[in-house]
């Protein structure tokens, strides 16, 4: 399995899932259904896709901090992302995904990684992500 | 309280503190005062079955803790048209937040009614526009504790030691000039709502410094202000030069930095800001009208009440309903005088411990929105799927008496 990348772990785990990429920064609150997972953000990239049990790439969090409350509930519904990497420290949705561990013992695997790294990504590609937080992708069809 | 000998809900709270700490990288922890919880204006499973799990394994909290908004007005909500499933999940978890000890004040604006933290202490609050408030006005320190680091920092007394609780942080970064603006302008709350709409649009995160603004001014207009710049932009301090206690002066203010930029904001850009906070035009039909966003205080009582005297005997529209918004303790003290039943005989509908972007209050087939407030009219259009009228307070029942949206003229050049 190629390594493509070794991310700075906010929130660690392992996880594996089709990759989906996005451009824009999102806010789950009022972005993402907590019932089924799916991007509802009409002026979002990726609205209309569903994140629940993909590897989420987004640059970086906006908005409310309600948004660790959604992804708590998306934990809960069983419809949370498998993984989020991002550019920027998401200390929001890193909130989200410790409390679901808490409540849940089930967390998101949060991880930043650098610019270049998040480029080389490619949307639609399978990862597979370390509890030290090595991304990489699993061959052709897993 | 980690290793759980104080109990699970401790072990629990605590555990979230310290691994947040980590993960912002934080290397202490700090007491804290106080602490106002946002969480409990959640409305879903998982919010309920939190503070369920916290409260059933024994948590209370360790500082004075005031309580934000509630899913529904908790006397009203049948006669409101809240749907009974609804209804009953929302007083369910404000029973549990009562459970954990916080005051059930069920306000957005805790800082006119019940808290009112000391300068310089750190505290932990939730709601952004109360956070601001806290920072800006009281000079009380505390970063925007989102949903459940609320609870899990009352709980516990402790937050990692970061962001506006520190010194260095608290430093303005961008400066900025009210200059040219006539003095009328600013005896609306609306207007200074407006400032705070643009403060927000233009500094995004950033740490204003502003700079020309009357030095006499009201809480109610350093609400609105905050409220706007907290809603636009995610501002959680802006230092009001002579206002702001830790800003007697610039140089207080920037803490010896230099400013990354400096910003003027004359009558022409403060006007094309209130236009473009609305969607609807002069004229047009207004079936729905909000004040109180944040809460009315009871002076912004006595405003509608000098409003609606002027108008004399002149009604609600039966096309419209008109929503004033506030806290228990403040339709108390209006009640005292007489406000209640005059604004009630003259058509209005009040709910108090909530807001139309928490509880279901606003008829799903409303179109057009007048309001008072720069939060509302930012909030409205997504949240709500309605057009925005923002005006005065004045325009806002003029609206509700005439079904449309109503304009009167302001001197905005000085």
């Amino acid at each position: 399995m190629e390594r493509i990348a070794k991310a700075h772990v906010v929130v660690g785990g392992t996880a594996e899932g089709p990759l989906v990429k996005s451009t824009c920064p999102i806010s789950f609150w009022g972005g993402v259904d907590p019932q089924s997972g799916s991007i509802i953000d009409r002026r979002h990239d990726r609205c209309g896709d569903t994140i629940a049990g993909c590897v989420f790439a987004f640059p970086e969090e906006k908005g409310s901090s309600t948004a660790s409350a959604v992804l708590v509930e998306l934990i809960r519904n069983g419809q949370a992302p498998a993984a989020i990497i991002t550019r920027e420290m998401p200390a929001i949705l890193a909130l989200g995904s410790i409390i679901g561990d808490e409540l849940y013992c089930t967390s998101v695997p949060i991880l930043v990684i650098d610019p270049a790294s998040y480029d080389s990504l490619a949307d639609g590609s399978r990862l597979r992500i370390s509890e030290r937080g090595e991304i990489r992708l699993v061959g052709n069809g897993g | 309280m980690l290793s759980g000998e104080s109990g699970e809900a401790d072990r629990f709270a605590m555990s979230v503190i310290t691994r947040m700490a980590n993960a912002v990288g934080a290397s202490s922890l700090i007491s804290i005062e106080q602490a106002h919880l946002d969480a409990c204006a959640l409305m879903s499973d998982s919010s309920l079955e939190f503070i369920q799990h916290i409260v059933e394994n024994g948590g209370r909290v360790r500082v004075p803790t005031t309580l934000n908004m509630v899913s529904l007005d908790l006397d009203a909500w049948r006669t409101l048209g809240v749907p009974e499933d609804f209804g009953e999940k929302a007083t369910r978890i404000a029973e549990a937040y009562k459970k954990l000890g916080a005051v059930p004040t069920w306000t957005c604006a805790p800082y006119q009614v019940f808290a009112s933290p000391r300068f310089g202490q750190q505290i932990a609050w939730g709601e952004s526009n109360a956070v601001a408030y806290a920072n800006s006005v009281l000079g009380a320190r505390t970063n925007r504790y989102g949903d459940y680091m609320d609870v899990c920092a009352a709980i516990t007394g402790r937050v990692p030691y970061c962001g506006l609780h520190r010194d260095a942080e608290r430093a303005a970064t961008d400066f900025v000039i009210v200059e040219g603006v006539n003095e009328s302008v600013w005896s609306h709350t609306a207007s200074w709502a407006t400032l705070g709409h643009l403060l927000g649009q233009e500094i995004g995160s950033g740490v204003p410094a502003v700079d020309g603004l009357p030095r006499a001014v009201e809480s109610d207009q350093l609400k609105a202000l905050l409220a706007a710049a907290a809603s636009s932009g995610a501002i959680a301090l802006c230092h009001l030069i002579g206002i702001t206690p830790e800003a007697r002066s610039l140089e207080q203010a920037f803490r010896g930095k230099r400013p990354t930029r400096t910003i003027r904001i004359g009558p022409e850009e403060l006007r094309v800001c209130w236009e473009d906070l609305s969607s609807a035009s002069e004229g047009a039909p207004v079936d729905t009208v909000i004040l109180g966003c944040p809460h009315s205080s009871y002076h912004e009582f006595a405003e509608m009440i000098r409003c609606v005297d002027d108008m004399g005997g002149a009604r609600v529209s039966d096309r419209v309903r008109l929503l004033i918004i506030s806290n228990a303790p403040m339709v108390a003290l209006a009640r005292r005088s007489g406000w209640i039943e005059k604004l009630q005989a003259f058509g209005a509908t009040l709910v108090h411990d909530t807001c139309p972007f928490h509880s279901p209050i606003v008829r799903s087939d409303a179109s057009t929105v007048a309001t008072d407030s720069g939060k509302c009219a930012y909030y409205a259009p997504g949240e709500l799927g309605v057009h925005v009228a923002f005006g005065t307070t004045r325009e806002c029942l003029l609206a509700a008496v005439r079904g449309k949206v109503i304009r009167e003229e302001i001197r905005w050049n000085a």
